[in-house]
């Protein structure tokens, strides 16, 4: 479970979150949407632990434990998951090293013992070929090259690899084609389980045909402005966010 | 009446002239190497240490850094050879090897060469007097007007000489291996040479043997020529571990016609570290690739600089170095390309890139381009910064702990350029090398 208590945050004499609270259950998938320069990318980056901005006061709680306290790669060995907006090229870094590098820090952080090269290899292979990603992507350096598909498939085979208790999903859909938002959907879909919760980030309605989820919230000025259902994602596609907008937040 | 200035000898400059006077005598060579040292000595004794105000070493002050110059390293004693040998008996010796022992060629050390590969040592070769050889080893005008370069022919004491014959495929590398047996800090002067015959393809890979136990100045030179539709690959393991010494090697090539010419270069640190480069096409239609990282901590000063002469149409250069700067370290990188007038199609690029991880470290780059012909593609570029906060970020929220992430990104920039190098044993050397550098780090 994900909660944020009362998070205020900023960057230099800017104010991004505003008192900002959410609750996000197990098994829950709950969506935030809200025009550009509301503050939706930066609750995450604040969540997984990027360090350019002041976290005033608040507290995010995953499954009790308060992250804000802790380094990022703590925060997911605890089991936080981002996905990226953009995920980063790595040059000169082998998928492959990266999938296993990350995969061992994690569990060495659990104090869990590392992964055999076999069992390691099982694992990829199985996760790769769901999402349709061939075996000599793995060889290529870290996204160097991809494109926008294959990097949202990359990120989401770590997802699959990692087995987060929370998965961020940072307007996951952007830069994506159809087809490419299909096989990436399916990928989360069928991570979706009652005892792992999800926050997708989206300015679109169309990602949400796919990764159906149970609430939605409106965010604006940095804060949660109206929460509903699913239902509410196609009334924001007819009406458009017009309605949260003030003029302060639009100068 | 003529206002001659006479500068201030500094009391290393002064050492070096006695020395000179007192070893010339004995230094191999018949009167024409006698005469070549002595013009060698007095371009090098007119210019003295060169210092900030000589361009080519503007940022290696050697006047103020080298404030003295250390005894010439006598011949090595027998016991010294015998305990080296054991040494070298050993498993994991290199093979195919050729030591030099304090820049002393060590026959008794070294192994047989393949069939096509002739060794000797540089003192036979200046004795016999052989005028080809001699002209290739005086460097046929490249780095001629540079005073170390000049220091190092006059007192030249030692070196192996290596030719290939034209056609021989040398498949496993010649290892060229220096090792150290005085136990008083001293200097050695070694130059060596490798003929490349016309489509002959050979590799030589430089390290040194151990790890030096004491301070020295090592004057180095390596001349290379490689004949018409030849291969010629090259590394060098500069990885000098006492603190306050001075290692300044000169490295002159010659490249024929359709040649192929690769060389890396790894400098891990230690005193004060200056590989000057000069190559120069003399053929049309061959590529070169020079690469080099410099890892460096401390208050270590590492100086690559690079001469790179197209005299001929149609040739390739690609040069890319890489340093890693950390603590109060000092890095330099400077690079001249220059096209001739009838050297069109040329095709040139250089990169230096730095990467500083403390507010104490500081990189030099100077690039220039000197270019006469009118239909050439060449650049260069030169960066400095630290490490992408964005990258580390992504490798930290993957789980990688802040020091794990940080090596993992240095260890990608400094081992794109090892990749390159067409040898599996090499590149695992070298990556090994990186490895045990970025670990000492995290360590300390």
């Amino acid at each position: 479970m994900l909660e944020i208590k009362n998070l205020n945050v900023s960057i230099g004499d800017r104010k991004i979150l505003n008192d900002f609270n959410l609750t996000v259950q197990d098994g829950e998938v709950a969506a935030i949407m809200g025009p550009n320069g509301t503050g939706k990318s930066t609750l995450s980056y604040v969540i997984a632990g990027r360090k350019d901005y002041t976290v005033e006061t608040g507290e995010v709680f995953l499954d009790g434990v308060n992250l804000l306290e802790l380094e990022p790669d703590v925060r997911a060995a605890k089991g936080l998951f981002l996905a990226f907006q953009y995920p980063l090229e790595i040059p000169g870094v082998a998928t492959l090293t990266f999938l296993k590098a990350a995969l061992n820090a994690q569990r060495k952080q659990r104090g869990e013992e590392e992964l055999s090269t076999p069992d390691f290899m099982k694992r990829v292979k199985q996760a790769s070929d769901k999402l349709g990603i061939k075996s000599d992507m793995l060889k290529r350096a870290l996204n160097v090259g991809f494109s926008g598909g294959e990097k949202k498939r990359m990120d989401i085979l770590q997802m699959a690899l990692l087995e987060p208790s929370f998965g961020i999903l940072d307007e996951t859909d952007s830069g994506l084609d159809i087809d490419a938002l299909r096989v990436v959907a399916e990928g989360v879909n069928s991570l979706r389980s009652p005892k792992r919760g999800f926050l997708v980030i989206t300015h679109y309605q169309r990602l949400l045909d796919y990764i159906v989820p149970d609430t939605v919230h409106v965010m604006a000025q940095g804060q949660i402005v109206r929460t509903g259902g699913k239902e509410l994602a196609l009334e924001l596609e007819k009406s458009g966010y017009r309605d949260y907008v003030t003029e302060q937040a639009v100068a | 009446m003529s206002a001659q200035i006479i500068p201030t000898r500094t009391p290393a400059e002064t050492a070096l002239a006695e020395a000179f006077a007192a070893a010339k005598p004995a230094l191999p060579g018949g009167a024409e190497v006698a005469k070549l040292r002595e013009e060698s000595f007095a371009a090098f004794h007119d210019a003295g240490l060169p210092h900030r105000r000589v361009e080519a070493w503007h940022y290696t002050d050697l006047r103020a850094l080298m404030r003295e110059a250390l005894p010439i390293a006598p011949l090595p004693a027998a016991a010294a050879i015998e305990a080296l040998r054991a040494e070298f008996a050993g498993p994991g010796a290199l093979a195919q090897r050729l030591v030099l022992v304090d820049g002393a060629f060590a026959p008794e050390l070294s192994d047989s060469m393949p069939a096509g590969v002739v060794v000797r040592s540089l003192a036979s070769v200046l004795a016999e007097g052989r005028p080809d050889l001699i002209a290739l080893l005086a460097g046929q005008g490249l780095g001629a007007k540079d005073p170390i370069a000049a220091l190092n022919a006059a007192l030249m004491q030692d070196g192996v000489v290596i030719e290939v014959a034209p056609g021989a495929q040398i498949a496993e590398p010649i290892n060229l291996v220096y090792a150290t047996a005085a136990s008083a800090p001293s200097a050695c002067f070694t130059r060596s040479l490798i003929v490349v015959g016309a489509g002959a393809s050979v590799r030589l890979a430089e390290t040194s043997h151990g790890k030096g136990a004491r301070r020295g100045q090592t004057f180095g030179c390596l001349v290379v020529s490689v004949g018409d539709g030849a291969k010629f690959d090259h590394t060098a393991m500069v990885t000098e571990t006492v603190a306050g010494s001075v290692r300044l090697e000169t490295f002159i090539a010659h490249v024929g016609a359709e040649a192929k010419f690769d060389s890396f270069a790894l400098i891990t640190g230690g005193g004060l570290v200056r590989r000057q480069i000069f190559m120069r096409f003399d053929g049309a239609d061959s590529v070169a690739s020079l690469r080099g990282v410099s890892l460096l901590r401390g208050r270590e000063h590492a100086d690559t600089t690079l001469f790179v002469e197209h005299g001929a149409p149609n040739c390739s250069g690609r040069e890319t170095f890489k340093y890693i700067l950390d603590e109060e370290s000092t890095g330099v990188f400077q690079g001249k390309i220059h096209v001739a007038p009838h050297a069109q199609k040329t095709d040139g690029k250089m990169l230096s890139r730095a990467l500083l991880l403390s507010d104490t470290a500081a990189m030099n780059n100077k690039p220039e381009l000197e270019i006469f012909a009118d239909d050439v593609a060449c650049g260069h570029g030169a960066t400095c910064g630290g490490l992408n906060v964005d990258q580390l970020f992504y490798l930290q929220a993957r789980g990688l702990p802040f020091a794990e992430a940080e090596s993992l990104l240095l260890d990608a920039f400094a081992g794109e350029l090892v990749d390159e190098i067409e040898n599996e044993a090499l590149v695992a050397g070298f990556r090994a090398e990186i490895a045990k550098w970025l670990s000492a780090r995290s360590k300390g």
